[in-house]
């Protein structure tokens, strides 16, 4: 403290050479501790997707080693292919659905179990765990149950009720996926929403009481708007790993049944890897790639109409 | 907007751009390149399989070491990498993408004509012709054509393994069902015959009646495949270029399935799951191979297919194996091959894998490969069908036409489809593919 106050007191020229100093270390320093997320983003990330736009300008079939360049040809025929307008359809209609379903059901029990009562930690935990286990694991799981003679059937059947086949009927199989895969992330949003919920002044609560606010007043004008920001990042990131799902409809659906829950992403993976178009697959990732940016921008552009503190 | 903010969206799109870049970009390698064949020293050779048998592999090891030990000079080493059977052709192609194409692999008999006619097998018959006491001519003609174009060999068909029905004794009896072995005595081992002691074994008990070795309803050629041949059912023309599944046979074909599955009850219904080995099953139509997953738990038999409006066909699955183009030593890898398969190491191979070389083909050698087989079963359902047998089908273009065969199904597999117009739907989905092979 004295040595700082020495330093102040021998005038400003010696004042101004050591904040620029010390702001270079800062950044140098600053920059050491993220070079290593910088060098995995461009050699994992940016590399990559630069080879995927390099693919997409060919016909490339590894199986017969053909490798020839078609310029825009992937992408002026994905225009016109109807399969990836229905593809991108169902992944649309997935990964809002599963968005809303998600951030309502964690709101929901973030509110209630952020309450200080007997058994709420046990409750967390119950709904935090599936977050956990591995994906593969969940979903063979969960495959046995929503067998046409599995469990859960087998319950409806106990009290006179004759379930579907919910992966099997169309009408069903989108709706079933989303839902498991409601199961398995809303704990992690449900933590974040506790921990925002947390983190709300109960001066301005009580302030709010105090002028005659109700309990839902109370949510809808103080808590709600405070916790913007953790609903923000909560609707991207569950936007965005809705955009690229793939486990579940492989080992659930495989796409099916017809193509109802065939998301952009197994598309491309069954164009790669099943009917060796990597070329084509690649256009397609291309376009993935855009339309996960756009979503994100538009969610991101669109913040400071509705996140508190955004400016 | 400020500088900050400026700068803060500029960060946060590159950090959203590059996370998304991980998630689009999949894959990586170029396009591949061919060695000469013509290695300086001794090479590293790898075989990808399907099987990580442990008795299988202690065959391949046994058979690898004595190469090498004789070809010093030219191998090192031959490694058996075991690929999970499920993902098995894409875990290939992943490989060859990525540009570690293995120097052989094995292949089902579904993707045969197509790596024979595409060129991702190398030509074989230089290398076994040249192969001291090959005996080329003791391969079964009909075993190899699958594996053949242009009177050359591109693969070796090291599986033969027959397709017959499994019956599960015990739960034919607990429906009242009577023998399937009389119904063969007497002349009257039909689909329906059968289809109609699965419709009971479903409605007498727990148990599923029928059910194939794959699932029928994603599944279709590797479960349905061996069955419509028996209504001389042919989905394409011999050359794959003509969509067939608008053929009357082809329709009857499937319209009875789905008979059987949604009115008879006498097949389980899309999403059911049985396992025959546990006895949730009456009847499987499987390979000889799926024997050794049996065991005393409840009486069974091993039986022929059974005959339908085409008569009798007796089907064969295979598995194949073949030199890679892609290989960098494909010379190196054919002349192992050549040694992998000759008359003296089919026979250690024989002990799993029923072989096709009419030498082989008897009761001491198929026992081995099927030891809970008796003597009678694998004579009446192995070898006396093993003259007459077919090759189940596959296509030039099979993972091109797969998936649209499939997803059109599905639209068959509901109640009160109309089989006619899905057909006409397949045909529609898959006849620019085909039409210009």
């Amino acid at each position: 403290m004295s040595s700082t106050s020495a330093t102040a007191r021998r005038g400003e020229p010696s004042l101004g050479g050591s904040s620029r100093r010390l702001r270079r270390i800062d950044a140098v320093v600053g920059l050491a501790f993220v070079a290593p997320v910088i060098v995995g983003v461009l050699a994992l990330g940016l590399v990559p997707f630069g080879y995927v736009i390099w693919y997409a300008l060919h016909d490339w079939n590894p199986l017969v080693a053909t490798f020839d360049w078609v310029g825009g040809d992937n992408f002026r025929a994905l225009l016109s292919d109807s399969t990836v307008w229905a593809s991108l359809g169902v992944t649309f209609t997935f990964a809002i659905l599963l968005m809303v379903l998600n951030v309502t059901l964690a709101m929901v029990l973030a509110v209630l179990l952020v309450q200080k009562l007997p058994g709420t930690t046990t409750f967390r935990t119950f709904f935090f765990s599936p977050v956990i286990v591995s994906t593969v694991a969940w979903v063979l799981i969960w495959n046995f149950l929503v067998a046409s003679n599995g469990g859960i059937n087998g319950f409806l059947a106990t009290i006179g009720i004759s379930g579907p086949n919910w992966l099997r009927d169309p009408s069903w199989a989108l709706v079933t996926v989303v839902v498991i895969q409601v199961f398995k992330g809303v704990g992690m949003n449900m933590i974040l929403f506790i921990a925002a919920l947390q983190n709300v002044p109960g001066d301005l609560k009580e302030a709010a009481r105090i002028d005659g606010a109700g309990p839902r007043r109370v949510f809808t004008s103080i808590t709600l708007p405070l916790m913007t920001p953790t609903i923000l990042l909560v609707t991207m990131i569950t936007l965005i790993s809705a955009m690229d799902v793939f486990a579940p409809i492989q080992i659930l659906t495989e796409g099916g049944p017809g193509r109802s829950t065939t998301v952009i992403s197994y598309l491309l993976y069954r164009t790669a890897f099943v009917q060796q178009d990597f070329g084509y697959a690649s256009a397609i990732g291309v376009v993935l790639f855009f339309v996960v940016l756009a979503m994100a921008a538009l969610q991101w552009g669109t913040r400071k109409k509705w996140v508190h503190d955004e400016v | 907007m400020t500088l900050s903010t400026k700068r803060r969206r500029a960060t946060t799109l590159t950090a959203v751009t590059a996370a998304l870049a991980l998630t689009a970009a999949c894959g990586g390698g170029s396009g591949g390149e061919d060695g000469d064949g013509t290695p300086d020293g001794p090479v590293d050779l790898r075989m990808t399989v399907w099987s990580a048998n442990e008795g299988h592999h202690e065959i391949f090891d046994t058979i690898a070491d004595a190469y090498v030990e004789e070809n010093p000079d030219l191998v090192s080493s031959v490694s058996f990498e075991a690929l999970p059977i499920d993902t098995y052709v894409d875990a290939l192609t992943t490989q060859i993408a990525g540009g570690q194409a293995p120097d052989m692999a094995w292949i089902m008999e579904s993707y045969a004509a197509q790596f024979v006619s595409s060129g991702v097998f190398a030509n074989l018959t230089p290398a076994f012709s040249e192969a001291a006491g090959y005996e080329l001519d003791d391969l079964i003609p009909g075993a190899i054509e699958l594996w053949s174009s242009e009177g050359d060999l591109y693969g070796y068909p090291f599986s033969n393994s027959p397709f017959g029905v499994y019956a599960n004794l015990d739960l034919l009896e607990q429906a009242g069902q009577d023998d399937p072995r009389d119904l063969i005595a007497s002349g009257e081992w039909t689909y329906d015959a059968m289809m109609a002691m699965a419709a009971e074994v479903s409605s007498q008990t727990d148990a599923a009646g029928f059910i194939s070795s794959g699932d029928s309803y994603s599944n279709w050629n590797g479960a349905l495949g061996h069955m419509w041949l028996s209504w001389g059912a042919q989905p394409w023309s011999e050359d794959g270029t003509q969509c067939q599944f608008t053929d009357p046979e082809v329709v009857e074909f499937f319209d009875w399935f789905h008979t059987q599955a949604f009115e008879r009850g006498a097949t389980p219904l899309p999403g059911e799951e049985f396992d025959f080995a546990s006895g949730q099953a009456g009847l499987m139509m499987s390979q000889m191979s799926a024997s050794t997953g049996l065991g005393e738990d409840f009486e069974w038999d091993f039986l022929p297919l059974p005959s339908g409006p085409a008569g009798q066909v007796s089907v064969v699955g295979q598995g194949g194996v073949g030199v890679l183009s892609q290989s960098e030593h494909p010379e190196v890898a054919a002349d192992f091959l050549a040694y992998f398969t000759n008359p003296e190491n089919s026979r250690l191979l024989a002990q799993y894998f029923p072989p096709p070389r009419t030498s082989l083909l008897t009761i001491d050698t198929l026992a081995e490969a099927a030891p809970n087989l008796t003597s009678e079963q694998i004579q009446t359902a192995v070898i006396d069908q093993s003259v007459t047998a077919v090759t189940k089908m596959g296509h030039p273009q099979m993972s091109e036409i797969a998936d649209p065969v499939r997803i059109a199904l599905d639209s068959l597999w509901q109640p009160n489809s109309d089989t006619a117009s899905v057909m006409s739907q397949i045909c529609s989905d898959i006849e620019p593919i085909i039409s210009g092979s």
